[in-house]
């Protein structure tokens, strides 16, 4: 069963034919409302992540803020600080992450695996619309001093079920976004010649529908509980406690697993050649999957290495290993090929491998933290230094978002970002988020407490790593910003982008900018995994 | 420049409804192993208690007033092992064609899917515990509520099949196929629960 969208060029004809501008407005507005044009849906899906991942930093910043002083209250006050760093979390993690992943596989897929549109598109709108209302709910519910540990019940509820309406909205996205990489390949196109971008949607798509309903049943049990007897699960206190696994490592790399593949498919534009090695990275994109296991059973495998024999050490380390090294060998494999392919070529210049490459950097150093803070010995349990592990993660997710925009933004929009603003603003963001990361690596060393904003002391400069904190979060604040007034000003006067900007390789390049309503006007058939090189001169090679 | 790619032959079917619907049973899987989890997680760490005699010890876990009403989850089990054959009677039905056997099954299934809706209810209604009572009431709530709540989305799919097979498509076998599946999976879900809830306890 195929989808067709049918409503966009009558909507168009339409609006245009409109005299009342507010009615021409209305119809554009219903149109995006009921679309069922993947990539309005991906478009929309990302658009609302960036607005979220500014308040998100913003936050950051104002946490970074009060916790310069640590003997008393600047900014909030003693009721608010808990719904504020409750509002961090689910933003960065439901509101930036899995959306704007989600958002950039649903817009692109398609497109890459030859496919007239998404499977299920109605489902896609559908989860676009449930994620949407399910964070209004979440967001507005805590900031009436609902969310984990609210003080009113009734907000307390509605933040559960907020929540539960955003996960049950991602998964349909996920389902759509996985089933097209199965069903609606080109001929030709068989599973180890998806691109790289469309393999790391399937299998990040199919870690998220493994560990997603893992959460909903949680939040079930959690509302039910919460909304009439209160006993089991700890009342408006137990909240993070249950749900706080699916805020933090290693459940934040399924989030960014959509995204694992964005650099190896930018780098392989850059070097201009085909990947010699293609099989190993399929496989460390895959297996930055893995991580689902560790949401999945929702328990944080660590190293203690406390008075035990050596065999118990071992016992200890090999779920440690599995749960939490083995995404990190992911990564690591990612990072490693795609700079090896860009080392033995002559690299092209494509903006947007520069926040690609920050953004996986900065998941890997993430990644690098969580491994250190399960080390018992390190004795970094319940520091800031967890906190420093999810805004490298976070905002290297963040980053990787932004180089696909800035990528794929000639194909959904038509035109090109500035090469200077692209690198400039990843740049900024980049400083931002070691700035605001990096010190707490620092603090977590010496034992500043997390979650906590105040009555805190320890031996160094604590002022110094909370102001660079805060200061860091402001950074990417306004990278962000700046890149959505960018991207607003040139996606719509802005250079008009040829159909092959980058002189890729993938079939997406191969329609027109703005690729049209229905991707492909016949089935394209292909026989390699690079398309486009086969049928370009030389084979592509400059 | 636009590169023009030979256009393919016209692709086979692919079997779009049927994955889907497998990525929803996994879904569902999932769902549900973590809620049975947590359910055997407090069921584990529940605290123990004399036995009215005094002789041993038990775990404090179910509440003093509770009436299981046993018979009728069992009859509900029996009644998704018939379903099963029925909604692979329809899947069958419909590879050969047969659309008045499709029709027949899908009707079917229906009437016993409102069956076990009807022994869903039974239970809630039988069950005669609050929900605000304690720990195991909410969690039991919770959990037989939430298959509930999958057992009626899949009365809507056979609603959906059956009108769709009356509208002529009875020889859509992706449908009628991807449509057993997620019932299989609700008896597979269903044993499960009965098993640890309405049995173990």
């Amino acid at each position: 069963m195929t989808t067709i969208e049918t409503h966009a060029s009558g909507t168009q004809v339409r609006a245009t034919s409109s005299d009342s501008a507010v009615g021409a407005f209305l119809v554009g507005v219903g149109a995006w409302a009921t679309t069922t044009d993947h990539k309005r849906i991906g478009r929309l899906f990302i658009g609302c992540a960036l607005l979220i991942a500014i308040a998100a930093a913003a936050l950051g910043a104002v946490v970074g803020v009060e916790r310069i002083s640590a003997t008393g209250y600047s900014l909030l006050d003693k009721d608010s600080v808990t719904q504020i760093f409750s509002l961090y979390r689910v933003g960065l993690s439901f509101g930036v992450m899995l959306p704007l992943l989600l958002g950039v596989a649903i817009a692109v897929v398609p497109l890459q695996v030859g496919a007239k549109t998404i499977a299920f598109a109605r489902a896609a709108m559908f989860g676009f619309w449930m994620w949407l209302a399910g964070m209004g709910l979440a967001v507005g519910s805590t900031i009436a001093n609902g969310g984990p540990g609210g003080g009113n019940a009734k907000m307390v509820d509605l933040f559960l079920l907020g929540m539960g309406i955003a996960v049950i909205g991602a998964l349909a996205a996920a389902v759509s976004v996985v089933t097209t990489v199965l069903t609606s390949r080109a001929p030709g196109m068989t599973l180890l010649r998806v691109p790289m971008s469309s393999w790391s949607a399937l299998t990040g798509g199919v870690a998220l529908v493994l560990t997603l309903p893992v959460l909903f049943g949680t939040l079930v049990y959690l509302y039910v509980d919460h909304r009439y007897a209160r006993v089991a699960f700890g009342g408006n206190k137990g909240v993070s406690d249950w749900m706080g696994w699916s805020l933090t490592q290693p459940q934040t790399y399924v989030y960014v697993a959509m995204g694992a593949g964005v650099l190896a498919e930018i780098a392989a534009v850059v070097s201009g050649k085909r990947q010699v090695l293609r099989p190993v990275l399929l496989t460390g994109i895959a297996i930055v999957s893995i991580a689902s296991l560790g949401g999945a059973t929702q328990v944080q495998h660590a190293v203690t290495w406390t008075n035990t024999s050596a065999s118990d050490k071992v016992k200890e380390l090999i779920p440690f290993l599995i749960f939490n090294g083995l995404p990190l060998l992911g990564v690591l494999v990612v990072l490693g090929v795609s700079l090896l392919g860009i080392a033995k070529s002559k690299p092209r210049l494509v903006p947007a491998m520069a926040p690609a490459l920050l953004g996986l950097g900065m998941v890997l150093t993430g990644m690098v933290g969580h491994l250190v803070s399960l080390f018992g010995p390190a004795q970094l349990a319940g520091t800031v230094f967890e906190e420093g592990e999810f805004i490298y993660v976070s905002y290297g997710a963040l980053l990787i978002g932004l180089a696909a925009v800035s990528y794929w933004g000639p194909k959904l929009w038509g035109r090109v970002l500035p090469s200077s603003a692209v690198l400039g603003i990843s740049g900024l963001a980049f400083l931002g988020t070691v700035l605001a990361a990096l010190p707490m690596y620092i603090a977590g060393f010496a034992n500043q407490p997390a979650n906590v904003a105040n009555n805190f002391s320890y031996s160094g400069p604590q002022e110094l790593w909370n102001t660079a904190s805060a200061a860091g979060h402001a950074l990417v604040a306004v990278s962000v910003l700046l890149f959505v007034l960018t991207a607003l000003r040139a996606f719509t006067a802005g250079e008009v982008a040829g159909d092959d900007p980058w002189d890729a390789q993938s079939l997406e390049w191969s329609v027109s900018s703005p690729a049209p309503s229905n991707n492909f006007v016949s089935t394209p058939s292909v026989a390699s995994a690079e398309p486009l090189l086969d049928i370009k001169p030389a084979g592509g090679q400059k | 420049m636009t590169y023009a790619l030979p256009a393919g032959p016209r692709p086979a079917p692919r079997r779009q409804l049927f994955i889907s619907t497998a990525m929803v049973v996994v879904a569902g899987t999932m769902l549900m192993g973590g809620m049975l989890s947590v359910w055997l997680r407090f069921r584990a760490a529940a605290p123990t208690r004399p036995t009215s005699d005094g002789l041993r010890q038990i775990k404090d876990w179910l509440p003093a007033d509770l009436k299981m009403p046993e018979v009728v989850t069992n009859v509900g089990l029996l009644t998704f092992l018939v379903m099963c054959v029925m909604v692979q009677w329809a899947a069958y039905a419909a590879r050969r064609g047969d659309s008045k056997h499709v029709v027949s099954a899908l009707g079917l299934t229906l009437l016993f899917g409102i069956a076990i809706l009807n022994a869903q209810a039974a239970i809630f209604v039988q069950f005669n515990v609050g929900v605000a009572s304690g720990a195991y009431q909410s969690m039991f709530y919770a959990i037989v509520g939430t298959l509930t709540v999958l057992i009626v989305s899949g009365l809507v799919f056979t609603v959906a099949s059956l009108f769709k097979s009356i509208g002529g498509r009875a020889a859509n076998t992706d449908l009628l196929n991807a449509h057993a599946l997620y019932w299989y999976f609700l008896a597979a879900a269903y044993s499960a629960v009965w098993f640890v809830v309405f049995v173990q306890k």
